[in-house]
């Protein structure tokens, strides 16, 4: 175990210290001190644990590749944005922009995520225990959401091909937004994601959504190549 | 980008560390804003009469010459505090008259605020030069805004710093930019509402102000704002016995507020709330969009 205290040391040389382990590097490093910081322990590349205790800044356990990062606290804005791989776990609730942009990997918040939860996710699987905010799913193109509570206004506004999954109510449907009928292969595939997450619910009681392939780059007629 | 802090104590017992409890969230919003910083803090009100913060740019303006002479103008005491660059004076006269005749013989000499219990120091430089400068670790009140600037519409000047204010005990501080302020300029100007600048967030506080001038509450004020101003805002704002925060429909800028038994606490990131008392076991969360929250009067 690699204890580092952020009020000893700064973010800028312990994520140094992260990057130059080897990618095939193992073990747990625990972060204290967390009182805020912006970007701590972004850009990981081994399958080691991480954590984070107290609250954590922007852009926490951003550009995660294989690490499994957790948060005991809240974090700001941008947490595992462009996430690659790996797992990383917000104990409290997460800013707005959770998620941004993720490739891949697993994000899951145990409170509410704020706004833009997930905007442009690319790949990853997020699951909240909590509430998103408005626009969560913005242009989202790959991946699934997973959302325990209720969603704010405009969910899925713009996407492409994510699955969204709501358990509570949606203030609204973003455009071009539609709720879809919940399959065997959706079933299955949102139980495997709420097992992971550690949360025991029934998969039937969830809503799918997605997008009814309107919108102007869903025609062919308007496809540059 | 900017940083905004706001700290509204509920526990009467802390007004005398105010300044201690909130120059340490100032310097957390260097980052945010290193061209200029100010604040506006509550306390010490005056019972008859005004408080004036009046700044100039020089250290050594003849503070005392104006008082003499504002004593014999007015008749009476003119109480004078000075603070580097500013000055704060208390004075049995009326808002209006006393703004409009400083305007008129000093035009050297900026009015700050104007209220019964606001003072408002500001001026360029990072924020912990700013708060050493008027000794902010040192002052006593019930609640106090901050605001670190870095500027993007408007020229870095003492002037163009934040908080803004146009009413009496009235200020304003924002982080973000709006798009309409030209236009709702002229027309608060032919309401009579009076600017200094060509600031975007001014004219916010000169909205606020006409509307409270109006009979509007604080809430209701705000809550009219959401059709009126266009573009991105968190604004927080100060009233003599009031404390209010609001963020535009789709909370483009950050906020995250905490409350305990003893203060409300208000910032654009979580850094600056870090060292507050107690704040392991707050009550923390993030404003809604399109929300106005308010506490006291």
């Amino acid at each position: 175990m690699t204890t580092v205290d952020l009020t000893q040391s700064s973010v800028r040389e312990l994520n140094q210290a992260l990057h130059d382990l080897p990618n095939d590097a193992t073990g747990s490093w625990e972060i204290n001190g967390a009182k805020g910081e912006h970007a701590i322990a972004v850009g990981i590349d081994a399958p080691i644990d991480v954590a984070v205790n107290g609250h954590a800044g922007y852009y926490c356990a951003g550009m995660n590749k294989h690490a499994n990062i957790t948060i005991n606290g809240n974090a700001g804005v941008g947490v595992a944005e462009n996430m690659m791989s790996g797992r990383v776990h917000v104990k409290g609730n997460a800013s707005q922009s959770a998620g941004a942009t993720s490739h891949g990997g697993l994000l899951v918040i145990d409170g509410d995520a704020a706004a833009r939860c997930g905007i442009s996710m690319k790949g990853s699987n997020i699951v909240v225990k909590g509430s998103v905010g408005h626009m969560s799913c913005f242009m989202g193109q790959a991946g699934c959401l997973v959302v325990c509570g209720d969603a704010g206004d405009a969910l899925g506004d713009s996407m492409y091909e994510v699955h969204i999954y709501v358990k509570g109510t949606v203030k609204s449907l973003g455009a071009d937004v539609v709720e879809k009928e919940m399959r065997s292969e959706h079933i299955e595939e949102l139980g495997n994601l709420l097992s992971e997450a550690g949360v025991d619910d029934d998969p039937s009681n969830f809503k799918r959504y997605g997008s009814a392939r309107n919108l102007y780059n869903f025609h062919i007629d308007n496809a540059t190549l | 980008m900017c940083g905004i802090v706001g700290l509204y104590l509920k526990n009467p017992s802390l007004h005398n560390e105010i300044g201690k409890l909130f120059a340490p969230m100032m310097v957390a919003m260097t980052n945010r804003g290193p061209d200029s910083a100010g604040f506006a803090v509550y306390g010490d009100e005056v019972s008859e009469g005004v408080k004036l913060t009046l700044q100039h740019e020089t250290a050594d303006y003849p503070w005392h010459e104006l008082q003499a002479e504002l004593e014999t103008t007015y008749g009476g005491n003119v109480k004078l505090e000075v603070h580097s660059t500013a000055a704060v004076l208390k004075i049995n006269a009326n808002e209006e008259a006393i703004r409009s005749y400083i305007q008129i013989n000093h035009p050297e000499v900026s009015v700050m605020s104007v209220g019964q219990s606001i003072e408002i120091l500001k001026g360029m430089g990072l924020p912990v030069d700013v708060i050493a400068r008027f000794g902010l670790e040192g002052m006593k009140g019930s609640h106090i805004i901050g605001h670190t600037r870095m500027a993007t519409e408007s020229a870095v000047t003492t002037e163009g710093s934040h908080p803004f204010t146009t009413g009496m005990d009235l200020c304003l501080a924002h982080n973000g930019s709006l798009s309409n302020h030209n236009r709702l300029r002229e027309e608060l100007k032919r309401e009579g509402v009076k600017f200094n600048t060509l600031n975007d967030s001014e004219v916010a506080a000169g909205y606020l102000a006409w509307r409270l001038k109006e009979g509007d509450t604080l809430k209701e004020a705000l809550e009219s704002s959401l059709d009126v101003l266009d573009g991105f805002y968190t604004f927080v704002v100060g009233t003599k016995n009031g404390f209010a925060v609001i963020r535009d429909p789709i909370a483009c800028k950050p906020a995250v507020m905490a409350e305990t038994d003893d203060y409300v606490a208000f910032a654009s990131e979580y850094h600056a709330l870090a060292d507050l008392p107690g704040i392991e076991n707050a009550k923390l969360w993030e404003p809604e969009p399109a929300t106005v929250y308010t506490w006291g009067g």
